[in-house]
């Protein structure tokens, strides 16, 4: 029975949804997260990533489907007899007790009588061993959080929830305890659900993402996939930035799809379309601002042949140390983004400057155009102060 | 002018304090006409010092029955009302259910009801059902105008209490006991006792109520009460006097203890 | 991996394998009810129980030796009222200006507590709640004294002037401070003036020190930070204070009794006498119907207007 040990921190859920009233927050979803990987959940606010995560914690109580750890049906067991933690927003730590006993908190509460060097080693681990006596007040927002890590680790979850868990933390000390959460996961193997906002944050930890919307998941995969072959715009726009031209399937070419937008022929790859591919179909075409290179309209035969290119003036510019930032005007789509690496600048991309956009085709990514274009985009202003 | 503009700077200052004499006048009164050695039978008007009454406290008939008597009177319903009103506080923050709208009326009403109509209203019950004026009338009138404080005190607590803390609980393998036990009960402690403080004052110096509805048995209120028609001796100043120093030093002692664990933990 | 099923979930198939078993949280449902029962059964029992005794008392007839039998005798309320108006009128204007005079006392240390106190804080409040300790009946008999005739402060208030403008006020009479209404009155405000400033601390307190700041930044006056930002924000501690002073006050007695004469009696020494004294059943049950009814149609009209009701 090797597998059914292999597969015993495996979290699946099958059918799985919850409504409140006639609000639908999750619709029925199936996901399965193998053991020992570390699977984010991505969405904004309200997306319903926090409800799928509480209902494998067992704080809410699925409208239907199953929630399975390994081989075993948890889904009538309530919360503190499921051998899953959680890591809370906030945190959660118990402000009447002292930092010791919040680490001891669940061993004790299974019956282990000699706590002492257990969490002495778990406070060591998260190099906490000199504040074991003090109130959680009387600590910074770094340490409690690692508090609340240590206090759920301790416990030998099967699997480990994170809710948000470093929403409260500064950029610099985010940073840096995102890298030291991947470390602890590497080190005990548990397998990690992280639900977050922050799509850096999802993209630098987990080896699996899935990208929620609206109570469903949009896409799921590995970080880079997600990146390169979205399948949505609210994907497209929700991992970074995208720039969209409408276009319409013009001709066949091989594994290519030639597309006209305006005046100008774009090539796509055939297996890079999600849209429709029959002639005369409309898509979205879409690449990312830094696939783009910039070239002033005078040297614009020096481009070489076989790449997507369309003209443009610049309308802004703004340099950001490593890169420029270009806003593009141009007949194909207002406002293209474009970065530019700060290699060798030309002094002549200033605003106003006319100059041709180029990239490689195989960059370039199909969507069905009967989706709103901007679908996910406003994100970073929305959530700067969740 | 500089002086001017530091008065003006200070006004609110000043009239605060002025406030704060106002209040506490009456107690310094009280303080020094402890140490009186009236003439008459009314202790109203200062005669020469002397310490007779604090060496002889409860040298009035009856006073000292009378104290004691409140005391276990405010300790039974403080008991009484801080159960049942940290009972009825965490049903109406945690649940759900009908007719809640009616049950916080019913919470409400009492405290926004002037006492002499509670009062009257509780004596024409005993009197009807025949019951006999006493502790138990005083004690049950008693349990009954302090529940409403004691549930506003919880409530305030509880409300304010994130819900993650029991979901973390539970989380970590404390059934719903423990939950409540270990983490629920602890941190809505200083709201319950809040409640019970607050009880305990009230009940200690209800008069109104109380005078309805004693019958014969005589309180403390109720002997200040009546010796204020009698002729009063300079006891009562004594245990007034008393009582506010030992209010006073527990709430230092207890402040002074909280500022040290603070720094000790430091 | 992920396929969002296209339709709501199946129903429970009556005749497939048996659903695992739910968890038993239903079971909660009536916590509710068993936390509520003996509380709210105590306050049905003690408290509105009474109330419909004491309505239907009001409308009873007889005497004590014979008996008191309902008779729907509703005459009993208007006799009541035409009787002792003039009480009732005392009690709204005693409790009225008690309440403006705690507001106007009260107002200023709380602010001083709330904003100015600094590390004295603690001590100020302590000394604000400390005379709660000492019987409030001791501390009234204080007023006594502070207030007898020909003492240091009715002779200083006497050559100050002050009381020819209160004797033609009409609160006070000649050189006497106490069996006035003025006694009566300033009794009352010191009984209640702590109902006052602890609302309006714990409202005060809530406001962030920054706002301040920011309204003089925004170039107001002190005096108009004041009147735009602190006051209405301190409003739920300004209407919690008034009817927590006002509604005691307006059925106090002792006051009166104590400071006061046979001139400054109030409806709370009505009932009082009629119940204790007269055995006067029905006309001390209606008048307490009629103050209580008083009392609940101002608050609400208050509460309405003042719009925070959210006082529980």
């Amino acid at each position: 029975m090797t597998t059914a040990q292999e597969h015993g921190g495996d979290v699946r859920l099958t059918g799985i949804s919850k409504t409140y009233g006639s609000f639908t927050a999750v619709h029925p979803l199936d996901l399965t997260v193998p053991q020992g990987s570390f699977f984010a959940l991505l969405g904004a606010s309200g997306c319903g990533k926090t409800t799928t995560l509480r209902m494998i914690a067992g704080l809410e109580e699925p409208s239907s489907g199953t929630v399975h750890l390994g081989d075993q049906d948890v889904t009538a067991l309530p919360p503190y007899k499921r051998p899953v933690n959680t890591v809370f927003q906030s945190y959660a730590l118990f402000p009447h007790l002292d930092i010791f006993e919040n680490v001891a908190f669940g061993l004790r509460r299974r019956g282990i009588k000699s706590v002492k060097k257990q969490v002495g080693e778990m406070l060591d681990l998260v190099q906490l061993g000199e504040q074991a006596r003090k109130k959680p007040h009387q600590l910074s927002g770094g340490q409690q959080q690692r508090v609340a890590v240590a206090r759920a680790l301790i416990n030998h979850p099967k699997v480990l929830l994170l809710d948000e868990p470093l929403g409260a933390l500064d950029l610099k000390l985010r940073r840096q305890m995102q890298l030291e959460l991947k470390r602890i996961q590497t080190e005990v193997g548990i397998t990690f659900v992280h639900v977050t906002h922050d799509q850096e944050e999802a993209m630098t930890m987990a080896d699996t993402v899935a990208v929620m919307n609206g109570g469903r998941v949009e896409q799921l995969g590995a970080p880079a996939d997600l990146y390169e072959n979205p399948r949505t715009t609210f994907v497209a726009n929700f991992l970074g930035t995208s720039n969209f031209i409408e276009a319409e399937v013009a001709a066949r070419s091989g594994d290519d799809l030639i597309l006209k937008a305006g005046d100008c022929k774009l090539t796509l790859p055939t297996a890079r379309c999600t849209g429709p591919t029959a002639t005369g179909a409309k898509v979205l075409a879409g690449v990312r601002p830094e696939k783009i290179s910039l070239t002033h309209a005078d040297d614009a035969g020096r481009i070489p042949e076989g790449r997507n290119r369309i003209t443009g003036r610049i309308a802004d510019s703004s340099f950001i140390g490593v890169s420029t930032q270009y806003v593009i005007d141009s007949p194909a789509c207002d406002s293209f983004e474009v970065y530019a690496q700060n290699i060798e600048r030309d002094a002549r991309l200033t605003p106003g400057a006319e100059v041709v956009l180029h990239w490689n085709p195989a960059h370039t990514f199909g969507l069905d155009a009967a989706q709103d274009v901007e679908a996910g985009a406003s994100k970073v202003e929305e959530d700067a102060s969740a | 002018m500089a002086v001017l503009r530091w008065l003006r700077r200070n006004l609110v200052v000043i009239a605060g304090l002025c406030t704060l004499a106002y209040l506490l006048l009456p107690n310094v009164v009280v303080t020094v006409f402890s140490f009186n050695k009236p003439k008459g039978r009314f202790n109203y008007s200062w005669q020469e010092f002397s310490t007779d009454a604090w060496r002889d406290p409860c040298g009035v008939a009856d006073m000292c029955g009378s104290l004691s008597l409140s005391l276990q009177i405010a300790a039974w319903a403080t008991i009484g009302a801080t159960v049942l009103g940290t009972m009825i506080a965490f049903a109406l923050v945690r649940y759900r259910f009908r007719a809640r709208g009616a049950i916080n009326s019913l919470i409400f009403l009492p405290m926004a009801m002037p006492e002499v109509v509670m009062a009257a209203s509780l004596l024409t019950l005993f009197l009807n059902m025949g019951a006999q004026l006493g502790f138990w009338t005083v004690l049950i009138a008693h349990i009954m105008f302090c529940l409403s404080f004691v549930v506003t005190a919880v409530k305030a607590r509880v409300m304010s209490m994130d819900p993650r803390l029991e979901q973390a609980a539970q989380d970590l393998y404390a059934g719903p006991v423990q939950t409540f036990l270990r983490v629920t009960l602890p941190i809505a402690a200083p709201g319950i006792a809040a409640g019970a403080l607050l009880a305990f004052a009230l009940s200690f110096d209800d008069f109104i109520i109380t005078n309805f509805n004693a019958g014969s048995t005589v309180t403390f209120p109720m002997f200040v009460w009546g010796s204020a028609q009698r002729g009063t001796p300079v006891q009562i100043n004594v245990i007034g006097t008393a009582m506010f120093l030992v209010a006073v030093l527990l709430v230092l002692a207890g402040m002074l203890a909280g500022k040290r664990r603070n720094k000790q933990s430091r | 991996m992920t396929t969002p099923l296209a339709e709501a979930p199946p129903a429970k198939d009556p005749e497939g394998p048996a659903p695992a078993p739910r968890k038993p949280r239903r079971r909660g449902r009536l916590v509710p009810y068993w936390l509520l029962l003996p509380g709210i059964l105590w306050l049905i029992v003690f408290f509105a129980l009474p109330l419909v005794y004491q309505a239907s008392t009001s409308v009873q007839t007889g005497s004590l030796e014979e008996g008191f039998k309902v008779t729907w005798h509703f005459a009993t309320y208007w006799d009541a009222a035409t009787d002792y108006w003039p009480q009732f009128l005392r009690s709204v204007l005693y409790a009225g200006s008690a309440t403006v005079l705690c507001l106007l006392l009260g107002y200023p240390l709380a602010y001083l507590i709330a904003f100015r106190a600094g590390r004295w804080r603690n001590v100020i409040l302590v000394l604000v709640i400390a005379p709660f300790f000492t019987s409030f009946l001791i501390r009234t008999l204080a007023w006594k004294t502070i207030l007898a005739d020909g003492g240091p402060l009715v002779g200083a208030l006497n050559s100050l002037h002050v009381l020819d403008v209160t004797s033609w006020l009409g609160v006070t009479d000649g050189d006497r401070v106490l069996a006035t209404p003025l006694a009566v009155i300033c009794g009352l405000t010191y009984n209640f003036l702590p109902f006052m400033i602890l609302p309006l601390y714990t409202s005060l307190e809530r406001i962030d020190g920054r706002l301040h700041e920011a309204a003089g930044d925004l170039y107001a006056k002190p005096s108009t930070t004041f009147r735009k930002v602190t006051f209405p924000l301190s409003m739920p501690g300004v209407v919690s204070g008034t009817l927590l002073t006002f509604i005691p006050a307006a059925g106090d007695y002792v006051n009166a009794d104590l400071l006061g004469s046979t001139d400054t009696r109030m409806v709370g020494n009505v009932i009082q006498t009629q119940f204790l004294r007269v055995l006067d059943y029905p006309t001390a049950a209606a008048l307490s119907f009629i103050l209580m009814a008083a009392i609940l149609l101002m608050v609400t009209f208050y509460i309405r207007k003042s719009g925070t009701e959210d006082l529980v």
